[in-house]
């Protein structure tokens, strides 16, 4: 049997096995109120290696919050074994568009939200240099941060599967 | 270490510059040390990268991080988003050797070097230890008649383990700074609630994001306020730019003020909506600016 869940998880210091599905996590999640996340359903089929999960949009209505981190009374990790599981689901190649989209935004500009014209007036209008002293003014900074995230394979991980 | 260098991350200087000149004057009344921090990049956000890969997330936080340890400054961020990503990078890097090692044969390929020389402060906390409520209460010239609903929002306090500012159910560190200034910090439903924005699910799913605003923001009008506070750009901009979406989707009429608590000291030190950008929200509520221009006139 391939016990791939719960090994990665074990591998990055996460144990989920103590968890004895409680539900705080699930009746703390704000999003849980909200959507189709159910975080203890998550802890369990990662437990039982239901590699589903991994494909399951559900993964990505965490806000990352960590009230059920916070919350466990067994002290699970949660927030942080779900994000285990997400650069699982990443690994995959399930990846939305919306978030290659900001990938391509910090590769292409060094920032997920980049400068746009309506800012750049508002920074005159308060006085500031229109282009903040980031790696978006230093073409060379920006340069070596494309390198490093080249030297990371960060382009490979991106690129559409 | 008391000097600092001041991380912008990506929507204090690219959507809401008004909290970058905001942070700048505040900083500059308190008499702190505080520098640019020139070729900085993306945090990398959190919600994104630190969801794909960890070796890109470390890597990219830690060459901002190495651009203060060569100022010799500690990085302040105002977003806690950016402190969340770099706080955490910083701890996860000085406490294993061999992670250390790992990212810094990434950062090697463009002559760099994570020494782990410097802290990274959030400006919360950095206000709460480094000058507390009590000494912040002196420079006020404009004391704020105002009931402002406070959110704290998530990574400035969590998790607990790692950022050690107390519990995290009721927490009153913040309120306290908001209440330095004058005003009133009130009490609402779902006060420790996310805003719905982080780990990604604003990009990738916008109508439950949106869902999980409209939640906050019905607390916070039966709160009866007249702005919210909050510690976060990321934050700031779901409250502001997603009230306007939050109306559009849901047939709502919100217009609640949003204010960076930058934004908020800055009008207690005598600053102008105006000078802090805050009237550049998309969020423009008439009332709340005359109030502001009365308060600072002397009228209230």
């Amino acid at each position: 049997m391939n016990e791939k869940l719960p090994k990665v998880l074990k591998a990055a210091g996460l144990d989920i096995l103590s968890c004895m599905q409680c539900g705080t996590c699930t009746g703390s999640c704000p999003s849980g109120r909200q959507t189709a996340l159910n975080t203890r359903r998550i802890l369990r089929d990662a437990r039982k290696n239901r590699v589903a999960i991994l494909s399951d949009d559900a993964l990505w209505l965490c806000t990352t919050c960590y009230t059920c981190q916070e919350r466990c009374p067994r002290n699970i990790p949660i927030t942080e074994a779900l994000l285990e599981l997400r650069r699982l689901a990443i690994k995959e190649g399930f990846m939305l568009p919306e978030h290659r989209k900001i990938s391509e935004m910090v590769v292409e500009f060094g920032h997920a939200v980049p400068l746009d014209k309506e800012t750049k007036q508002k920074r005159e209008e308060l006085g500031l240099d229109p282009i903040p002293e980031t790696v978006q003014k230093y073409p060379e900074a920006l340069q070596e941060l494309r390198n490093l995230l080249k030297a990371c394979k960060f382009d490979e991980i991106v690129a559409q599967k | 270490m008391e000097k600092l260098s001041l991380f912008l991350g990506c929507i204090v200087p690219n959507r809401y510059p008004g909290i970058e000149k905001a942070t700048k004057f505040c900083l500059e009344k308190l008499d702190i040390d505080v520098s640019d921090l020139p070729e900085a990049s993306c945090c990398p956000a959190p919600g994104v990268f630190k969801s794909f890969d960890k070796a890109t997330w470390l890597a990219l936080a830690s060459r901002n991080i190495v651009l203060s340890e060569k100022l010799e400054r500690d990085i302040l961020t105002v977003c806690n988003g950016c402190y969340g990503s770099l706080a955490d990078a910083n701890l996860e890097l000085k406490k294993d050797p061999e992670l250390m090692a790992c990212t810094n044969r990434c950062l090697k390929e463009i002559g760099m070097e994570f020494k782990g020389t410097v802290e990274v402060r959030h400006i919360i906390e950095f206000l709460y230890k480094e000058v507390g409520p009590e000494e912040l209460k002196e420079y006020i010239t404009t004391p704020l008649d105002l009931n402002v609903a406070l959110h704290y929002g998530c990574h400035l306090i969590k998790p607990s383990r790692d950022r050690k500012l107390g519990e995290t159910e009721a927490p009153v560190f913040f309120d306290e700074l908001v209440e330095a200034t004058g005003a009133k910090s009130v009490d609402y439903t779902d006060k420790m609630m996310c805003c719905g924005a982080g780990g990604g699910v604003r990009s990738g799913h916008a109508v439950e994001s949106l869902k999980m605003l409209e939640h906050k923001l019905a607390c916070i009008r039966q709160a009866g306020v007249d702005c919210i506070v909050n510690a976060c750009p990321f934050c700031h901009l779901q409250f502001d730019r997603g009230q306007l979406a939050v109306n559009e989707k849901f047939g709502t009429d919100y217009s609640i003020p949003v204010l960076h608590y930058s934004q908020l000291l800055g009008l207690a030190l005598g600053f102008s909506p105006y000078e802090l950008g805050i009237e550049q929200n998309a969020i423009q509520n008439i009332e709340f600016l005359a109030k502001i221009y009365e308060i600072s006139a002397g009228l209230r």
